[in-house]
């Protein structure tokens, strides 16, 4: 038969010889072992001062996007709460008033966007079904907090600053491939 | 009337209490730190640099816990158990000499609080009244599983004393004394017990393992089956002391194996360094420690390597393979000494 792996033992049930019986070589033989790890590199990451690399496609907090002009690129279509499976978004749309076109690109806007992140599986859904390009998901992690109701992020949270420097980037997952996708118009959220 | 003899003593008295609670305090530390190395993890290191406040931290937290006494619990018993723990355990560090002679203003001062001339037999009583703190606090909580803890250490540690007790009788045998300061002074140099005794000091390690209740020999207090053991029900500053009492038991006893088997406070070569008398006793001291240390370490070393013992395995080993091997040594150290003592 095959083995699973190259570290298989056969197990046996024989009479143990006189060195296992006293015990002592394999007690010494395990204390070596245990020595060794007591040299060996720690593998624990100090977290607070220290942090885990994240993948460059990470999945965190989401972030909603302003275009070059700084203006919102979400129209409040729903795209994203529908694809949502954890029905974790929210929204109200309204209707864009004149003299606001610096704040919003197009006539609707989102007045009320809410993601609850205790349902949020981050799962991505929401940034692939966005047809405006508007929500992604950043490396950044969602602050624990002592209670339920601040883990409801409206638009004061996810809209990212105005700042150009302060601007979250998401080239990583704004990829060539992303876009290439988004403009196949077969898909009805691309229309 | 010697007042200066007395209030030496009395100070000496206090040092060594102060030192064995430091010790037994940052064994605590120690034991966690020697732990997660050893589990490639960095051990306590917020409180304080290197977390070296993290004992102070858990003591605060100890006495800070809510005090509970089982509605069904014998209170006084209750109550007499981790006293007892504690008292035992504190009470073995006054026989062993921790060092040679100090001389201040002409006159000469041993570094031991009682030169008893039949010291052994006290380090063992000692430690055989220990039993009842143990005993008497799983009986009086009223909890099955306290019970069966206390059963469980009772037993363990009656075994294992059988053969601690001949390991220590060959030993008596090779070195003619129960004192222990003259079984320290006749290892002088490099004459230490453990290469006269092999045998007797395996026998005593492992003896010490269980005596203390440590692990593999921690059955007493198994988290697993007996969720603690005989301090199911204990809490606050009654657990502490129980807990507390392990770690100074661990150190008189690594104090014990060094003084015994490891040459005290005899350091090799210390003749020809040609120092003062008082140097030569602090150094001779210091060393004592560093044994001790060791000793410690190995005790927490072998925890951390060694999964726990089965009960009837323990049972197996104590009766059917130490008190054998102990008998055996006394045996062949008798007629060894028979034979070259009459030429």
């Amino acid at each position: 038969m095959q083995k699973l792996t190259d570290r298989s033992i056969v197990v046996s049930d024989k009479n143990m010889t006189f060195l296992e019986k006293i015990y002592i070589p394999a007690i010494t033989k395990g204390m070596f072992i245990t020595l060794k790890h007591f040299f060996r590199k720690k593998a624990t990451i100090s977290y607070p001062e220290q942090k885990r690399e994240f993948s460059e496609i990470y999945r965190g907090q989401h972030v909603l996007k302003r275009d070059d002009l700084g203006r919102e690129r979400c129209t409040a279509c729903g795209l994203c709460a529908v694809a949502c499976p954890a029905e974790a978004i929210t929204m109200i749309a309204a209707e864009r008033k004149p003299g606001e076109e610096n704040l919003y690109r197009e006539e609707k806007y989102a007045e009320v966007y809410e993601i609850n992140m205790l349902r949020c599986i981050f799962c991505g859904d929401c940034e692939e079904a966005c047809p405006k390009e508007a929500i992604f998901l950043t490396d950044r992690i969602v602050a624990s907090e002592y209670k339920r109701n601040p883990f409801v992020y409206g638009k004061d949270i996810l809209v990212e600053p105005l700042d150009p420097a302060k601007r979250i980037d998401v080239s990583k997952r704004q990829t060539e491939a992303v876009r290439k996708f988004k403009e196949i118009k077969r898909f009805a959220h691309n229309k | 009337m010697d007042w200066t003899l007395y209030i030496y003593k009395t100070i000496f008295l206090f040092i060594i209490l102060l030192v064995t609670l430091l010790i037994a305090m940052y064994s605590t530390y120690g034991e966690r730190k020697v732990a997660a190395f050893m589990q490639d993890r960095r051990g306590p290191n917020r409180a304080g640099p290197f977390g070296l406040l993290q004992p102070l931290a858990d003591g605060i937290k100890m006495f800070m816990k809510e005090e509970i006494i089982p509605l069904s619990a014998n209170r006084a018993l209750f109550i007499l158990g981790p006293s007892i723990a504690m008292t035992t355990a504190l009470l073995t560090g006054v026989v062993i000499p921790w060092g040679g002679t100090i001389t201040i203003g002409g006159r000469e001062f041993s570094m031991q609080i009682a030169d008893l001339n039949i010291g052994i037999l006290y380090v063992f009583a000692m430690v055989s009244i220990g039993v009842y703190g143990i005993m008497i606090g799983g009986w009086a909580s009223n909890n099955k599983y306290a019970l069966y803890g206390a059963i469980r250490a009772a037993s363990q540690m009656i075994s294992y004393e059988l053969a601690m007790g001949m390991s220590i009788v060959a030993l008596v045998v090779s070195t003619g004394s129960l004192s222990l300061h003259e079984i320290v002074l006749q290892q002088h140099g490099m004459h230490w017990n453990i290469f006269y005794q092999p045998l007797g000091f395996l026998i005593f390690l492992t003896c010490a393992f269980a005596e203390t209740n440590r692990a593999p020999f921690d059955l007493p207090e198994c988290e697993t089956e007996l969720i603690g053991g005989y301090h199911t029900e204990y809490s606050s500053m009654k657990l502490g002391f129980y807990l507390f009492a392990e770690y100074i038991n661990m150190f008189i006893s690594s104090a014990v194996i060094a003084t015994l088997y490891f040459g005290g406070y005899n350091m090799p070569f210390i003749d020809q360094l040609g120092l003062s008398p008082n140097a030569v006793t602090l150094m001779g001291t210091a060393f004592f420690f560093m044994k001790i240390l060791f000793v410690i370490f190995l005790y927490m070393w072998i925890r951390w390597t060694l999964p726990r013992f089965r009960y009837d395995q323990l049972m197996n080993l104590g009766w059917k393979g130490l008190i054998p091997l102990a008998i055996f040594n006394i045996l062949a150290t008798g007629v060894y000494y028979y034979f070259t003592e009459l030429t």
